[in-house]
């Protein structure tokens, strides 16, 4: 018998009892929309984390007091961490191309009437380039601002449209904390993440920020950057000897201070985006499998229904696998049809989702295939036992059935 | 030489430690080209017979040649084949498929054949059982006699050797009842062999050949005109 005929028979039997070939399918359009959708969002997940990867860079560390047992030392009181600490790196350690210091604090921020809160980010002008922090209009703190301790401020935009939203700020006077800066730049956006918005600072020089606003003498981070990947664990090793010198911290005892490369933290954000992309995946599955099930009860009661139709069949001459064929291409047919529907509702909930929960979804190709052959494997797998026991009948028992 | 070769078939039905003898050895020979009518009462056994005969069933002892091969040694595959190509089964409920129009019901037999052209042949077929203009009409939209012949067109429109009909007028009257045994006779004159089961003495007089079962064992087996 011709395959395509074989299609036609099968589609004439959907078609006899339509809503419930509906209902059938629904199963599967569920199931295979949930997996196209949840992917999309476990993807999304995955771009989001390779995009703060970039943000990052992966040839940067960082140094910032406490020890790195976590919630031994709170952060913020140990104060022995010093921009001298980064001097001293730069001039002691080979192997690196820039070093940069910063210390953030909350202020206030005000210009004319308009006033915010943000983050104070007194720093050295290499974290422009350690953290890639380019800027959009004017210049970025410069080794003269620190040394005659400016009153300067780079503006980052969200801080810029609060104060002059679509006006121009380089050249205006702000007040900082009360005192007077004169805002010499403005940062490019970099887009706010959904935990937090790197635009929302002010820029100044760390001297000034030490010594005219906060009088504290500590930083929070030294950033190094690496001059290659490969030598990120010497270098490492390099900072941690001379800073424990500097710190005169006697041999085996706790560091006051630890040293980060982000090759954890990615590896583990992406192990992170991962382990979520298959969790979703595989909750979704769990649902096409039940609609999978939810196939082969309803083909089994098609056989049932339809034996007199296989007797008939045989005695005008079907062989078993002609009617194995007919009822495993109808389960197909029902599952790659639902599999089809459902990568399309997948992917339209997975667009909505992006569109109305700002939340990045990717549709990538392999999961279009995934599904579409995960829906074709269901129809196999729920498919062949009612298939095999249609054409296990005997024809005269299948002829004489009520 | 005989077309049909049955020798010493028994059948026996066995439900739990209840046996049920259908057939009691029975030996009988049609030759190529007859028409014959088995009779007998209820339960004697001529559906099981012809079953048998049809491939649809087997014998529980004995041997049965078709065109003098051995069905007994033959696979699934193999029967289904002779299924299709030397036997036209009806029956007497016509088990025609409702959900298909008469013509899809009569292409059935050439789709499993492998035919190509089959909604022509089926057309064809119609138009030998008169029933061309119902070509698109479901059963539910037929009379019985109508159905029955749609079911002839089915079982003749491979050209088998034999036709096998299990009491095909059995839920007709008489006149539709006649016009169905005209069709047989036209297709036995064009050289089918042609076995048919019944009730009726006026069916049987169609007939050449009359072949009388009680409990499953051969009482007679008449030529026309030996009375
Ligand atoms: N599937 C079966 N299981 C058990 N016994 C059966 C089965 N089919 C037939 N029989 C028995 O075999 C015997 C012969 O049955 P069969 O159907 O051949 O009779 P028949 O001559 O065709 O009768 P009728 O004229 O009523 O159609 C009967 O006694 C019947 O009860
Ligand atoms: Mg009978």
């Amino acid at each position: 018998m011709l395959l395509w005929r074989a299609v036609k028979i099968a589609f004439r039997g959907i078609g006899a009892n339509k809503m419930r070939s509906f209902l059938t399918m629904l199963g599967i359009i569920i199931g295979v929309g949930a997996i196209i959708s949840m992917l999309s969002i476990g993807e999304g997940a995955k771009k989001q984390v390779s995009q703060s990867i970039q943000r990052f860079g992966t040839n940067l560390l960082r140094v910032s007091p406490g020890s790195a047992r976590v919630g031994h030392v709170h952060r913020g009181t140990v104060t022995t961490l010093t921009m001298e600490d980064g001097e001293a790196i730069r001039r002691g350690v080979s192997g690196i191309n820039l070093v940069g210091s910063s210390v953030q604090n909350m202020a206030q921020v005000k210009y004319a009437n308009k006033n915010t809160s943000t983050a104070i980010n007194g720093t050295t002008p290499e974290y422009s380039e350690l953290n890639n922090f380019p800027v959009e209009t004017g210049r970025f703190i410069d080794g003269k601002d620190l040394k005659l301790i400016r009153k300067v401020a780079v503006l980052g935009t969200t801080v810029k449209e609060e104060l002059f939203g679509g006006g121009i700020a380089v050249g205006k006077q702000i007040k900082v904390k009360g005192a007077n800066f004169q805002v010499i730049g403005v940062l490019k956006s970099k887009g706010a993440t959904s935990w937090r918005d790197p635009d929302n600072q002010v820029v100044i020089p760390l001297t000034t920020s030490q010594k005219r606003l906060f009088s504290q003498n500590h930083v929070e981070n030294i950033y190094i950057q690496v001059e290659s990947i490969d030598r990120i664990e010497e270098v490492k090793q390099s900072v941690e000897k001379l800073l424990r010198i500097r710190h005169r911290i006697q041999p085996g005892a706790d560091a006051d201070f630890s040293i980060r490369d982000y090759t954890e933290f990615i590896s583990a954000l992406k192990e992170t985006g991962q382990t979520f992309t298959v969790l979703l995946g595989g909750v979704a599955a769990v649902s096409l499998l039940v609609g999978g099930i939810g196939v082969m009860n309803i083909m089994l009661v098609s056989v049932t229904e339809r034996t007199r139709e296989i007797g008939v069949r045989m005695a005008v001459g079907a062989r078993r696998r002609d009617i194995m064929l007919q009822f495993l291409i109808e389960a197909l047919v029902i599952t790659v049809t639902g599999g089809i529907i459902g990568i399309i509702l997948g992917a339209s909930m997975a667009y909505g989702i992006a569109e109305f929960g700002n939340w990045e979804t990717v549709i990538t190709p392999f999961s279009i295939l995934l599904a579409f052959f995960f829906s074709i494997f269901v129809g196999m797998l729920f498919g062949i036992y009612p298939a095999r026991k249609a054409s296990l009948l005997d024809p005269i028992v299948a002829l004489r059935y009520e | 030489m005989s077309l049909i070769r049955v020798r010493e078939v028994s059948k026996v039905y066995s439900m739990g430690d209840v046996e049920v003898a259908a057939l009691k050895g029975i030996s009988l020979d049609v030759l190529n080209g007859e028409f014959t009518a088995i009779m007998g009462s209820s339960g004697s056994g001529k559906s099981t017979l012809m079953n048998i005969i049809g491939c649809l069933d087997r014998p529980t002892s004995g041997s049965y040649l078709l065109d003098d091969d051995d069905v007994a040694g033959m696979n699934e595959v193999e029967l289904a084949s002779i299924r299709n190509r030397k036997i036209g089964f009806v029956f007497q409920t016509f088990n025609l498929l409702s959900r298909y129009t008469a013509r899809e019901n009569v292409e059935l037999p050439l789709i499993y054949a492998g035919f190509r052209n089959a909604s022509e042949r089926a057309l064809k077929a119609l138009k030998e059982v008169g029933l061309a203009h119902r070509a698109t009409h479901k059963p539910t939209q037929l009379s019985g006699g109508e159905r029955q012949r749609v079911a002839i067109a089915r079982a003749l429109v491979c050209a088998p050797p034999v036709i096998l009909a299990d009491e095909p007028t059995g839920n007709l009257d008489t006149k539709t009842g006649d016009e169905i045994m005209a069709l047989f006779e036209a297709l036995n004159e064009r050289g089918t062999t042609i076995i048919i089961v019944t009730h009726e003495h006026e069916i049987a007089q169609w007939c050449r050949r009359v072949i009388q079962i009680r409990d499953g064992a051969i009482l007679s087996d008449k030529l026309k005109g030996e009375a």
